[in-house]
């Protein structure tokens, strides 16, 4: 316990240096390695993971989404080190816990918790409420005030259970009710950071708001990290202070929540937002919006060179092939690996021969969005030109169709990030917590 | 048969036992009940609803209420599919095309399925066969119903894998399911309740367990294929923004009960349910400004064993108390007309409910 | 395919070496470690020190482990010569040794053993096989109903009556008893089969009655998981016959677990039915190493031991190679 206490004094120093970063990866890669032939040799590897580089701020909410196997899953149990990284670094306060042992992430595992998608297989059946939920303080031999089973029930009515359940079993509860548990579990040590893996994607529409509502209140009251990792866009927007799209182990765009919304640059991120369902009945004639993208996402054992994207996108020219875009923030607050992004000036304008992979996905995708990408690409690059400022090329680029005002984005924006370091402001808070615990 | 069909009567639209429907698909009054040892399971309690050809039916539904039980029950799944005493128990009426299917010759309704009415499901992983070749599955499906040799079912089955979009189709007619991906998986699922051009098409969660951007082309590719074949196409699902892409009628089940049912557009718009705008309310949406908050259905969906009385809906609404002598609680509310074919069950006065949705919910979408 | 067919073989080879090196060594090894002389056992306890030494250095029993191990090797393969003590006597490929009480060489014992215990096995298994799926599949499909009990009743009864018990009534009625309607003298098969036959029925049913008991309780559960399957409802779904439903798609995923079980079943069965054996009085390998363990006749005993493993080992190798056949998912792995 003492040790706990004199790492979190040490690293609180560095947390400070390093502004209101929680929890900073850099160049994170984890590859599963395939084993075949008579020997079992090693012949290649699921590249499912293949170096990310992003950090979660205090008291935000990163939002991670993606299709499967893009290596999402994967990176919240790096990060929460149920996995142990083959490359890169995760550093959690300053503090770099890539290559921790059991013992040396003991003390981590009260800052970190995690949340699983399935409310039905994460809990056991023969455990009450009482001691799932009470498992972590057993585990990590704390005793809080008043006793496990008080705190136990304080924890149940915080996340709307009935503290009187407390000697229940998990096949009493629905599925909403369970990942209440999961979460009751997740918060008993007042973790710093909660990864949570598909959080809601078991649950009913009608059940999954109760839960996104109360992550929502949570993180208010508890001043609470999450990093929320989940396949439905509209969910992720909804929670999410900042986006991360995932494709084939990498982060191809990491932006506000806002800007990636009305304007994404990553095509992928924009056919992936097109293709979301929308209910709205009178939409179903505005077909021309969607983007299809063309066949499967590729094998991770053996993914596409240069941009892995290149394969399935309608922009890719021969460069795409070849080299890999770096991730860039080209707008405050945006950052896009990719050299022909949507809504900005093109990264390698000389490049202008189209792949032939590329003409048959822009087959898919219908004229109207090819002339206002072409478009919108020109006029930020004849902005750009002009000399006029970054900042204002979101309002440039609205897309037409899109009824908000578009001058309320920036400020959207802005406000945000004022939010978002006052919430900072208080860095002491959370290390006072393991100390109170005592 | 006719005492059951009374109560079916009392959807709205006279019916008689004898007499065939003019709609494509009519079911009436359908009650799928299960026995089990805890007590009757009501999976399904007084359904009616018809559908016409080249139209398509959207049924939403939360877990359990009841939407995948009445597509197994369309296809006549739930005699072919239980063994032993634990039989479930149907009532009411299916005519299809004229023929009504629960008093039919079980024997015939094996004949019309694959053939008249098919299905796609959930999971094509685990609904197609693991140890049989894709092709082998599309060739059994196609020489039930058609006396042809192998090497005209095979050349069919090649030719259906090409139109639901699969590359080289000659080559992975031969692969295995496991060989293919999600997205061709459920692909491959779809030539193979297409190959015997079904005039009724029921499509159980077809996407839910694919990618959003493999949800595209699936959606589409659906879309595509009621133009070309003009059936009939009932698509269940959870997912509001699916049915929104597709149907043009919408029914809204709870509890084993049909809630509202009435065109796409006039549930979407003018919702007379107060389920109805939970769902609605409980959704983030890509489309709209970011909401501050979602607007949850409180509590949880009702147990098919015990079932709420009156209005099943009642210990999660609002407004359960608004209308007078707690008759939300003692009485089940019947669908009544509130628009142009647009039906809802509750006992609020159309007035109060349409006031509500204006003030209360519209504005928080 | 191929590539699993091989690391399969190869599997197999490596596991038999691990098998013979093992079993060696808890025969020959573990007793001198345990202090008992090998050598004297063979001799008798009234023997003179001379023979036992005599003894002992034919046997190479003074000889390191490993020399031991390679020299028992190498009589399995191609054979070994046992000098000492004046004389010399070449045993051929496979060497088992010599038994210590006959000082018969064991392998012609073995060979003559073999065929009775392989029949014995064999037959039994196809009629457990037919019974025991059989009533598998009708008691899933039939489930709750009279039949399904009353199968499930024989069933328990099936496993729980031990072997000597059925054996000895099935003997006391149609053999000595009121019907007596089979021999219980074994007469090889190349003799005369009718008479084989007439030996063999009361043991193959007896044998089959515990099997099938297990195989039809085995087929009831996984039949009643398969057909809840989702394939099996699209196949359904197709307009498929019942009738096809349960043949062509229920019955090939059933097939799975009951080939794992049987592919064990057989091998442990080939090393010898022991209580079978026994009690019906067959010169099968299993009445061979009850003798040989009261004789303390260990070179039998590893004999055996040695052909038992073997049998599973193949046995396991046929099961792999048909799981590849049936699955096409495990021709990757």
């Amino acid at each position: 316990m003492s040790e706990n206490s004199k790492d979190t004094a040490v690293t609180t120093a560095d947390a400070a240096a390093d502004g209101d970063v929680l929890l900073k990866v850099t160049g994170l890669q984890k590859h599963f390695p395939i084993k075949k032939g008579l020997l079992q040799r090693q012949v290649g590897a699921v590249h499912a993971v293949d170096g990310i580089d992003f950090e979660v701020r205090r008291g935000e909410t990163l939002g991670v989404v993606g299709e499967s196997g893009c290596g999402k899953s994967t990176m919240g149990r790096l990060i929460t080190r149920l996995l142990e990284p083959t490359g890169g670094k995760v550093e959690f306060e300053g503090k770099d816990i890539t290559h921790l042992g059991v013992s040396g992430m003991r003390p981590m595992r009260r800052d970190v918790q995690m949340i699983f998608q399935d409310p039905y297989s994460s809990l056991n059946p023969r455990h009450t409420i009482g001691t799932i939920v009470g498992a972590p303080f057993r585990l990590q031999g704390v005793t809080p005030e008043g006793g496990i089973k008080k705190e136990v029930q304080r924890l149940l009515s915080v996340v709307g259970l009935n503290p009187e359940h407390y000697n229940r079993y998990p096949h009493e509860f629905s599925g909403g009710q369970r990942q209440r548990i999961g979460i009751a579990r997740a918060l008993a040590l007042s973790p710093k950071l909660v990864v949570a893996d598909e959080p809601v994607s078991a649950l009913d529409v009608s059940i999954q708001a109760q839960v996104v509502n109360l992550l929502d209140d949570l993180q208010q009251e508890l001043g609470l990290t999450y990093v929320i990792i989940a396949h439905d866009l509209s969910v992720v927007r909804h929670v999410s202070d900042r986006i991360a799209v995932m494709y084939l182990g990498k982060i191809v765009e990491l932006a506000d929540r806002d800007l990636l919304y009305k304007s994404p640059m990553h095509p992928y991120t924009k056919a992936l937002m097109s293709a979301v369902p929308i209910p709205d009945p009178r939409r179903k004639s505005e077909k021309s919006e969607r983007i299809l993208l063309k066949g499967d996402v590729p094998s991770p054992i053996s993914p596409p060179s240069g941009c892995r994207f290149h394969t399935r996108c309608w922009k890719a020219t021969e460069i795409c092939k070849t080299t890999e875009p770096p991730l860039l923030e080209l707008r405050p607050g945006q950052r896009v690996a990719c050299h022909h992004p949507e809504n900005f000036e093109d990264q390698q304008p000389q490049d202008t021969v189209l792949l032939s992979a590329a003409k048959e996905a822009a087959e898919l995708v219908s004229e109207e969005v090819l002339a206002e990408s072409a478009e919108t690409s020109a006029a930020v690059a004849k902005a750009v030109e002009e000399g006029e400022l970054a900042v204002e090329e979101p309002a440039a680029e609205e897309p037409a169709e899109d009824d908000a005002p578009s001058a309320e984005e920036p400020a959207e924006a802005s406000e945000e990030s004022a939010e978002a370091s006052e919430e900072s402001g208080e860095p002491e808070a959370p290390t006072e917590a393991p100390s109170k615990k005592k | 048969m006719t005492e059951l069909s009374k109560s079916g009567a009392a959807v709205g639209e006279p019916t008689s036992a004898s007499r065939p429907p003019s709609a494509f698909l009519e079911v009436r009054d359908l009650k799928v009940h299960f026995p089990t040892d805890d007590g009757l399971v009501k999976s399904v309690d007084g359904l009616s609803f018809q559908l016409e050809k080249g139209k398509t039916l959207g049924i939403v539904g939360e877990s359990g209420s009841g939407k995948s039980v009445t597509s197994l029950g369309i296809m006549g799944l739930h005699t072919a599919g239980q063994y032993g005493k634990r039989k479930a128990q149907i009532s009411g009426e299916i005519w299809l095309d004229g023929t009504e299917l629960l008093s039919a010759d079980p024997d015939h309704v094996r004949k019309l399925r694959g053939r008249q009415m098919a299905m796609i499901f959930q999971d094509p992983l685990s609904a197609l066969h693991p140890y049989y070749t894709i092709g082998q599955q599309i060739v059994e499906a196609y020489r039930i119903h058609h006396d042809v040799d192998k090497k005209t079912a095979r050349r069919r089955a090649v030719e259906m894998l090409d139109r639901v979009g699969i590359p080289q189709p000659d080559k992975r007619v031969d692969s295995y399911p496991h060989e293919f991906s999600g997205g061709m998986r459920q692909r491959a699922m779809i030539a193979m309740s297409l190959v015997n051009n079904p005039e009724l098409l029921i499509a159980d969660e077809p996407t839910t367990a694919l990618d959003v951007t493999v949800q595209a082309q699936i959606l589409d590719l659906i879309r595509d294929l009621q133009k070309e074949f003009g059936s009939a196409v009932i698509i269940i699902t959870h997912d509001l923004g699916v049915v929104a892409e597709l149907a043009d009628d919408l029914l809204v089940m709870y509890g084993g009960r049909c809630v509202e049912r009435g065109p796409a557009d006039k549930v979407f718009y003018e919702p007379r349910h107060p389920y109805t705008w939970g769902l609605l309310g409980s959704m983030p949406r890509l489309d709209r400004e970011q909401q501050e908050r979602l607007i949850p259905v409180k509590g949880s969906p009702p147990s098919l064993i015990n079932v709420p009385s009156g209005c099943a809906f009642n210990p999660r609404c609002p407004y359960a108390d608004i209308p007078k002598d707690n008759v939300t609680r003692t009485v089940r509310p019947e669908l009544t007309e509130v628009g142009s074919k647009h039906w809802a069950a509750c006992h609020m006065t159309r007035e109060q409910r349409e006031r509500i949705w204006a003030e209360e919910i519209a504005p928080k979408l | 395919m191929l590539a699993y067919l091989i690391r399969r073989l190869f599997a197999a080879a490596v596991m038999l070496v691990v098998i013979i090196t093992v079993v060696f060594s808890i025969f020959f090894i573990v007793p001198k470690w345990a202090g008992v002389d090998i050598a004297l056992s063979f001799v008798g306890k009234q023997a003179d020190p001379a023979a036992v030494e005599g003894v002992r250095e034919k046997l190479g029993l003074g000889d390191p482990v490993f020399v031991q191990v390679w020299e028992f090797f190498k009589g399995l393969f191609v054979g070994r010569t046992y000098s000492g003590g004046g004389d010399t006597i070449n045993c051929s490929a496979p060497c088992f040794g010599y038994s210590f009480r006959s000082e018969q060489a064991i392998w012609p014992v073995l060979k003559d053993r073999f065929p009775v215990t392989l029949g014995l096995a064999l037959g039994a298994a196809v009629l457990w096989l037919i019974l025991g799926v059989a009533a598998g599949v009708l008691s899933a499909l039939k489930r709750g109903s009279l039949w399904d009990r009353g199968a499930m009743v024989v069933a328990l009864a099936g496993v729980s009556l031990p072997i000597y018990f059925t054996g000895m009534l099935t003997l006391a009625i149609f053999v000595y008893g009121p019907l007596n309607w089979f021999s219980s003298d074994y007469v090889p098969l190349a003799d005369d089969p009718a008479k084989w036959f007439s030996a063999m029925i009361l043991p193959w049913v007896t044998l089959a009655f515990l099997y099938a008991a297990m195989y039809a309780r085995i087929t009831r559960a996984t039949m009643m998981e398969i057909l809840g399957e989702d394939y099996i409802r699209t196949a359904r779904a197709k307009g498929l016959r019942e009738g096809i439903v349960i043949r062509k798609h229920a019955m090939r995923s059933t097939m799975t677990p009951i080939l794992t079980m049987l592919g064990m079943d057989l091998g442990a069965l080939i090393g010898g039915a022991i209580l079978t054996e026994s009690t019906f009085n067959l010169p099968g390998l299993g009445r061979e190493v009850l003798l040989a363990i009261r004789n303390q006749d260990l070179p039998i005993i590893v004999g055996v031991t040695l052909i038992t493993s073997l049998a599973v080992l193949f046995a396991n190798l046929v099961v792999d190679i048909l799981y590849a056949v049936i699955d096409p998912r495990v021709r990757l792995a």
